[in-house]
């Protein structure tokens, strides 16, 4: 609003009535900004559908796994189809094959039996409590990285306005984990950012805009204006993909290109999101074949591609990857696994402490199951979320992020 | 914004010395000929402003030939009849309706008919296991292997998730459809902010089936009845206790529950109530062996009860009275939630121990009676009247609510019994309705934006999703917001950047006639307009859109057939644009995006 606002009456200093001393001024303006810096960029990936840990990091030095997926288990590293070591005791799922370069040049931060406190089973109340960011509070009107986003907004150093994709989520709608005061964008595709009109009736709706009350319609019209410019003259999409990367032809690949797009364009993009579904095997989900490896599959190339594409650029980049729950340690009846409770995630940048497994191993003994019959929590999730936004990208405030919650031990993992 | 009071006295003082312009006169001459059933405070709007206010506010917006018809009949009479909506005959909107049979099946029919998808799975798992079949096998790539799908089956999986999408997508047409064409606008108007009021999500589980049943059942009959009414109705529908997860809060364990004697057999000679462990289990048999749920209290209904559908977060509630509430509601479930889907009230799942409630206490051994009367001392606390008065004063007037207006319908409220008939002539009686700084105050949300431009353009219901999708893309899908706090009731949260760009492209969709049911050829006015010269056109459209009302700058842009932002003049040759592009300028225009 505030920004709004500024930009609004900045607008009426220079410009009286009529139409060239506005577009004069979108050009001041547009010069006037300082070509956006090389700032640091959190990627968030959230896998909807509660992915299942077990099978992705894979614990091939706990015994009690191979008894409790006879069917589904990935054999040991070294047998056929087996793991992909990492560290004697944790294997990556053979599909993730593509981010095991990333592990050994230590750009992997695997972190394990992490997760939310709440004991739901709910899909739709765990992603609501992972991007709300509060656990077992279901009124909280705005999400996570929307209130990381308001409460930097406000440092002294931001004499200018900040770009208007400084937080891009890749999807149709808003996400939860953007909602809020902040302003953020969503977008199927960079394709969809344009006025859907030719050269003159473009004009005439800026115009339309760009003159007239100093209210908040016209204020966001001309923002919305000056965003589309931007993105014109930054043509993000004339980045191919560098290094020989390649990225899978799926909603999710197609994303993760477009987020690289923005990060070469330097158009300030600071946030942005991606989620991808179809974690929620229930039935056969297999095993080093099957339904959860041709995710993974796309999962891990879609990454491996986006790091290899940023190349240098990640010295400037985490990317985190995030899913509702895990599930059970059981193999259910139907080759498939049930809802769980922890889960793991990774964090992947060129500054993270990688090449380690984080987390502590609580183990699959009957008695050490959460319930009985799930993987045990042993790190909350906002204690790696927290880490994460305050020393990648600077939040200072992180109780304001997750209200509520005070990390009690660092993870280690940035 | 615009007004100050000066201007407003200003207005008054022409209005007074009743000069006969082009204009209709002032406000003070029209009520005073039209036969006031509705009483009449001062209007600051002339005539003209207070038909297009009743039609931007009571209705959607205008359909061609609206504001005529209103100014025909005089504002206050069609005020008077839109709230009395059983007077109007909403035949096309019912016929149109018609085409969708799941609007008229209960969530058991749907169950039935239009199955979940997992529920083919574990039907079919169900019957292997009968027939001492191995489910277990291990996969070769294809998702169903393991269960001998076969083609059939999976050909009926496959139908059975594109119906049950398909359901959905029926919903949010008839709703589009009726708001739309509907004649019955102030019904549509308050189905909608109740059903923003009482969110639920299609999103959640199971909800979808029980979307229906909730706004026929539930919304639809009371939406202009009495509050105490709706919110009971609420509390019982499967789709506000599936969605705000009160079918499953139980009994503590180490509360007493309230077990009829029939269900104990045998007795204990402890009378009609006994302490009983697990109620849950014992009430629900095999089914919750094989998956443990969590039992016990769920305070999610109790909790946005209060802070949500009554008394506003600073109701003056604790987090006593929302444990309170909660217990009272245990037992408040849904019969086989995924196989039925009616409300039940299990006895044994109620917590039966006194109860503290906002001063009340609720006696023991006590069973439904509890909830109705918590049901009852919210509906009629004065928190209460005055949250529901604040939301229905910002839907209807302004986003600065104005305080005394407030004060005047949360009177109302108490002194009706919460009769929403009356609260609404409250506000559409009032001074501040008919005021300056009211008047096109408000910003239109996605759904207000599509529908008033489908409405101006003359379109026929959309039979397909698209208008849905759309407004879906506008950041609004219809049944689609996942907290249950709704969608925003103020116009800052829906206008930032991303929102502006999808509304002018959707301003250009429309003029393109891309919008099944939306054809500028099939538009009466539009027909007119097309025949004339480019400078008539102009005025046609902004008098048909724009309601005659476009900023001089507005009206330059479209009039001038001139590229309006290009530096030299070379290039600003006349490049005239047609028809359809000014409709698309007009409906992409700042002053459309208000009502």
């Amino acid at each position: 609003m505030q920004r709004r606002v500024f930009l609004k009456s900045g607008a009426l200093a220079l410009v009286t009535m009529g139409l060239s001393p506005s577009f004069l001024r979108r050009m001041v303006y547009a010069q006037g900004m300082p070509a956006p810096q090389k700032g640091k960029v959190l990627i968030c990936l959230f896998q909807r559908g509660a992915a299942d840990a077990l099978n992705i990091v894979v614990p091939h030095g706990d015994a009690s796994y191979y008894a409790l997926r006879p069917n589904i288990a990935i054999a040991r590293p070294g047998a056929a189809d087996g793991a992909i070591d990492l560290d004697g005791y944790f294997g990556l799922h053979p599909s993730m094959a593509p981010l095991k370069p990333l592990w050994d040049r230590g750009m992997l931060a695997p972190v394990h039996a992490v997760g939310s406190p709440s004991s739901t089973r709910s899909h739709f109340d765990a992603q609501d409590y992972m991007e709300s960011g509060t656990p077992d509070v279901k009124g909280t009107p705005d999400g996570w990285l929307n209130r990381f986003l308001a409460t930097k907004g406000t440092c002294d150093e931001c004499k200018v306005p900040a770009s208007p994709f400084r937080a891009v989520a890749f999807a149709q709608q808003t996400p939860r984990i953007m909602e809020g005061p902040a302003p953020t964008i969503a977008m199927s595709s960079l394709n969809d950012f344009t006025i859907r009109a030719t050269g003159s009736d473009v004009e005439r709706l800026e115009a339309l805009y760009r003159t007239g009350s100093a209210d908040l319609i016209h204020g966001a019209g001309a923002e919305t204006f000056d965003a589309v410019k931007m993105l014109k003259e930054a043509n993000p999409q004339r980045y191919a993909a560098e290094h020989d990367a390649i990225y899978p032809k799926s909603p999710f690949g197609q994303s993760l290109k477009q987020i690289a797009q923005l990060v070469k364009a330097d158009v300030g993009l600071e946030i942005a999101f991606a989620d991808v579904g179809g974690w929620d095997t229930h039935v056969n989900q297999g095993g080093a074949t099957g339904q959860l490896a041709n995710r993974l599959g796309d999962f891990a190339q879609a990454i491996a591609a986006l790091v290899t594409d940023l190349g240098d650029r990640m010295d400037d980049v985490v990317i985190m990857t995030m899913s509702e729950f895990g599930r059970m340690a059981k193999q259910n009846g139907n080759g498939g696994t049930d809802h769980g409770h922890a889960g793991a995630l990774f964090v992947i940048g060129g500054h993270v402490q990688g090449h380690k497994v984080h987390g502590k191993w609580p183990g699959l003994a009957q008695e050490q199951l959460n319930e009985g019959r799930d993987l045990a929590l042993t790190t909350d999730f906002r204690a790696v979320f927290s880490e994460v936004v305050h020393k990648h990208i600077g939040a200072t405030r992180t109780d304001a992020l997750f209200p509520g919650f005070t990390s009690t031990t660092a993870v280690g993992v940035v | 914004m615009r007004s100050t009071s000066r201007s407003a006295t200003l207005a008054l003082v022409l209005a007074l010395a009743a000069c006969s312009s082009a204009q209709s006169g002032t406000g003070r001459v029209a009520t005073a000929s039209s036969s006031g059933e509705l009483a009449q405070g001062v209007r600051e709007q002339t005539a003209d402003e207070q038909v297009k206010q009743a039609l931007n506010r009571v209705s959607f917006g205008a359909r061609p030939g609206d504001a005529e018809r209103v100014r025909a009949m005089g504002v206050d009479k069609w005020i008077e009849l839109q709230l009395s909506p059983g007077k109007i005959d909403d035949r096309s909107a019912e016929q149109f309706v018609a085409k969708f049979p799941v609007l008229a099946m209960s969530p058991a029919q749907l169950l039935q008919d239009y199955p979940q998808p997992n529920q083919l799975i574990r039907e079919k798992r169900r019957e292997m296991a009968r027939n001492g079949e191995t489910v277990l096998r291990d996969s070769s790539g294809s998702k169903f292997s393991g269960l001998d799908f076969t083609a059939a089956d999976s050909a009926r999986y496959k139908e059975a998730g594109r119906l049950s999408r398909q359901m959905l997508v029926e919903l949010q047409t008839a709703k589009v459809a009726r708001a739309v064409i509907g004649d019955r606008q102030l019904e549509e108007v308050m189905v909608d902010f109740w059903e923003n009021h009482f969110t639920v999500f299609a999103g959640k589980g199971p909800e979808r089936y029980f979307l229906g049943q909730f706004e026929r059942d539930a919304i639809r009959p009371h939406a202009l009845g009495k509050f105490r009414d709706l919110l009971g109705a609420v509390a019982k529908s499967p789709a506000m206790l599936y969605y705000l997860d009160n079918w499953e809060s139980t009994v503590e364990a180490d509360r007493p529950s309230l077990v009829l004697r029939a269900n104990r057999g045998g007795g204990n000679g402890r009378g009609r109530t006994a302490i009983v462990r697990n109620a849950r289990l014992e009430a629900m048999g095999k089914d919750t062996t094989k998956k443990p749920r969590a039992r016990g209290l769920n305070e999610n209904y109790g909790r946005e009860l209060l802070e949500l559908h009554t008394l506003g977060v600073d109701g003056g509630y604790t987090q006593a009275d929302v444990v309170s509430a909660a217990r009272a509601f245990t037992g408040w479930t849904v019969e086989k939630p995924r196989e039925d889907g009616s409300f039940a009230f299990r006895p044994a799942l109620h917590d039966a121990g006194a109860k503290s409630f906002l001063g009340h206490t609720l006696a023991p051994n006590r069973g439904i009676e509890d909830g109705e009367q918590v049901l009852d001392i919210v509906a009629t606390a004065p928190a209460a009247a005055h949250f529901v008065a604040t939301k229905l004063v910002r839907r209807f007037v302004s986003d600065s609510v104005p305080a005394e207006l407030v004060d005047r319908v949360a009177n109302t409220f108490t002194r009706t019994d919460g009769d929403i008939r009356e609260c609404l002539r409250t506000i559409f009686t009032s001074s501040e309705f008919f005021s300056r700084a009211a008047y096109k105050a408000k910003v239109k949300s996605p759904f207000e934006l599509v529908v008033s431009a489908l409405r101006v353009v003359g379109a026929r219901a959309d039979s397909t999703p698209r208008t849905a999708q759309m407004i879906a893309k506008l950041g609004q899908p219809l049944y689609g917001h996942l907290a249950p706090n709704g969608y925003p009731e103020r116009g800052d949260a829906w206008i930032n950047t991303g929102a502006i760009l999808a509304r002018i492209n959707f301003g250009l969709v429309v003029a393109s006639g891309k919008v099944p049911g939306a054809s500028l050829a099939e538009w009466t006015d539009g027909a007119q307009l097309q025949s004339l010269p480019h400078g008539a056109q102009v005025d046609g459209i902004i008098r048909s859109i724009l309601g005659g009302e476009a900023s001089p700058d507005t009206r330059r842009v479209l009039e001038s057939g001139v590229n309006p932002m290009a530096s030299d003049s070379a290039s600003a040759a006349t490049k005239l644009t047609g028809f359809e592009n000014i409709v698309g300028l007009a409906l992409g225009a700042p002053e459309f995006q208000r009502r």
